[in-house]
């Protein structure tokens, strides 16, 4: 009975099965919970989309990005952009009035097509994350001195976009939208059809980051994260895997800002700041690094935590969240998921466990991510 | 020199923060040749083999390699170029990818395309890439081992996948530093077979404190002393260099006879 239930190809169906409990789960939210709560999901669900890019360059990588707010941000805001052309239907956006713009900009224009925004909001990220990577990973900036140039990344745009409050909003940022492809933005059908696409995105970047993984592109990161240098001696340019995954990481957190503006109708400069990029790793270190299912855990589990928290007692969230990160670090280093596969053994016969060493399945099962 | 060399080093000279390490060395390989480089302790050995392979710059010296398709001047490329070229590189300390398995490790160091866009659509091996791995996985000794994550292996079984690793690569020239260090005696023995095998087929520069080791090799030895070229021949000749006898195996002696 153990070989069977642990054998490969039957730990493969019961994952299949898994997902699929987990996929039907998801898109038959809708019918049983409330419009709240469903808008609470999206915006998780979108925020579980960062944690899978930053598992990419962190988990798999090696790299620990704190300025993945401003990719998602950026995708965010191209997202904005359309939503505020869309409400302002033909005239100057409100707050350019304000400012006493008299013209749209030129770098406004493209965001009237909804196309173009959505192609921007992914394209810009994933170019600004490949031009810090140029500079960076070409010149062998890692460790703490790469981290740190993520965190000036985040001070520059975010002091950007609140100084040029005439084409950004400022402080406020982005919000007032009311229609989607002429639709009312707050409609019932809207919110539903907008978390089922959010579904579906999670689930196209989950299968997306799973393929890049298991490629022998992720077999790459995952030496460079073990040794650089030796994968560089054995021919191989570390510097364009890690800005190819930084790049991809980028993008998946522009196409989650792009959702999250969707499902929350505000997007401002606090939203892409200092800590928003440090909570987004949070959730990856809690869920687990190295294991894709263990980000979308992690933003799942901590936003939902957080609003829970933050409903009934606001002032003890963030204590809340150091204290779990505390613990994570010091006796949960593999996240959720790390302790799921630690616990997992410990229900099966006793000899097993002692066998791990010679027994490959189980040995797979132990693995430490 | 009779036949056209496939490296050449000429007056190669290396500083770190003034001292100099290498100072106006020169070396010259023959095409399928194994060479020892030899010496006391800051000899200049190992900075040799990190000029080789790029890891360090010299500031003076030409070092070519003279490839199937021309020669071409090592000084200028990137470590990575260099690989690509045909050079490969065995650290001292095994550097093998701990989070990996043995057979992805092996897969990773494969002679391949190593571009992120040939790595990108590889998702499963190719027929003829899964051959030359268990070839290579029985040759190392290692198919049962191939599912288990390298850094579960012991200090020499790491050392043979690190080889297995080099084969895989094809390298035209290898440089090996010191591959028995810290072995048992019986793994020093496999890895001599392990050795002899690789030899067959390319150029080997192997840096070895091993004597007794060195001496299983009917081969060619280049001793080094303070950064210059002491003392070039076979193992007979060099021992009989009273120099040699003085800087290295005079010191040696001295060194058992304490111990």
């Amino acid at each position: 009975m153990l070989q069977a239930l642990t054998a490969p190809r039957t730990r493969k169906l019961w994952l299949l099965l898994g997902y699929a409990a987990a996929a039907a789960a998801l898109f038959s939210a809708p019918l049983y919970l409330s419009d709240f709560r469903l808008n609470l999901l999206a915006k998780f669900l979108a925020f579980a989309i960062v944690a899978l890019g930053l598992d990419l360059i962190w988990g798999y990588t090696g790299i620990l990005s704190l300025g993945h707010g401003v990719f998602f941000g950026l995708g965010a805001y191209a997202m904005g952009m359309h939503l505020k052309l869309a409400a302002a239907g033909g005239r100057l956006p409100d707050f350019m009035d304000w400012s006493g713009v008299t013209k749209l900009p030129w770098f406004w224009a493209p965001f009237e097509s909804f196309g173009v925004a959505v192609l921007l909001g992914i394209l810009i990220p994933a170019a600004l994350a490949l031009f810090l990577g140029f500079f960076t990973f070409r010149n062998r900036i890692r460790g703490v001195y790469f981290t740190i140039l993520t965190q000036a990344l985040v001070i520059i745009t975010v002091t950007l976009f609140i100084g040029q409050q005439a084409y950004t909003g400022g402080t406020n940022g982005l919000t007032g939208f009311t229609k989607l492809f002429g639709q009312g933005l707050k409609t019932d059908g809207m919110k539903t059809g907008l978390y089922l696409a959010t579904v579906i995105v999670l689930i196209g970047a989950f299968v997306l980051c799973r393929y890049l993984v298991k490629s022998r592109f992720g077999k790459v990161l995952r030496a460079i994260r073990d040794g650089e240098n030796r994968v560089r001696f054995l021919g191989f340019d570390p510097a364009m895997y890690q800005m190819a995954a930084f790049a991809i990481s980028a993008a998946l957190a522009g196409i989650a800002g792009m959702l999250f503006v969707l499902h929350v109708g505000i997007i401002s400069p606090s939203m892409m700041a200092i800590v928003p990029s440090i909570e987004m790793i949070l959730w990856v270190a809690i869920g687990g690094r190295g294991a894709l299912v263990g980000a979308v855990i992690g933003a799942v589990a901590l936003n939902y935590a957080k609003s829970s928290l933050s409903e009934s007692y606001p002032e003890i969230w963030t204590f809340f969240l150091g204290g779990l990160f505390i613990v994570a670090t010091v006796f949960l280093p593999g996240g959720i998921v790390g302790l799921a596969k630690q616990i997992g053994p410990l229900f099966r016969r006793k000899e097993a466990v002692h066998d791990q060493a010679l027994n490959p399945v189980l040995r797979e099962s132990n693995r430490s991510v | 020199m009779t036949k056209p060399s496939i490296l050449s080093c000429e007056k190669v000279t290396v500083a770190f923060d003034g001292f100099k390490a290498v100072q106006g060395m020169d070396l010259a390989l023959q095409p399928g040749e194994l060479r020892f480089l030899i010496g006391p302790n800051g000899a200049g050995k190992t900075t040799m083999l990190d000029v080789v392979c790029g890891k360090v710059k010299p500031v003076s010296g030409k070092v070519t390699f003279h490839a199937k398709s021309g020669s071409i001047d090592i000084t200028k490329r990137k470590e990575h170029k260099i690989a690509e070229l045909g050079i490969g590189r065995k650290f001292q300390t095994p550097s093998i990818f701990a989070g990996l398995t043995v057979e992805e490790n092996l897969e990773i160091a494969m002679s391949q395309n190593r571009g992120v866009w040939a790595a990108l659509r590889t998702t499963a091996m190719k027929k003829a890439e899964r051959e030359r791995i268990d070839a290579e996985l029985s040759l190392i000794g290692l198919g049962d081992q191939r599912a288990l994550r390298a850094g579960r292996l012991s200090h020499g079984q790491k050392q043979w996948l690190e080889i297995g690793m080099m084969l895989l690569q094809e390298p035209e020239i290898l440089l090996l530093d010191e591959p028995v260090a810290g072995m048992t005696d019986k793994e020093t023995e496999k890895t001599g077979e392990l050795l002899q095998e690789i030899v067959r087929k390319r150029t080997v520069v192997v840096v070895e404190h091993d004597m007794a080791f060195v001496r299983n090799f009917a081969s060619k030895v280049t001793v080094m002393h303070e950064g210059k070229l002491l003392k070039e021949g076979t193992m007979d000749e060099v021992q009989r260099d009273d120099r040699v006898a003085e800087v290295y195996l005079g010191r040696r002696r001295d060194v058992d006879a304490v111990g």
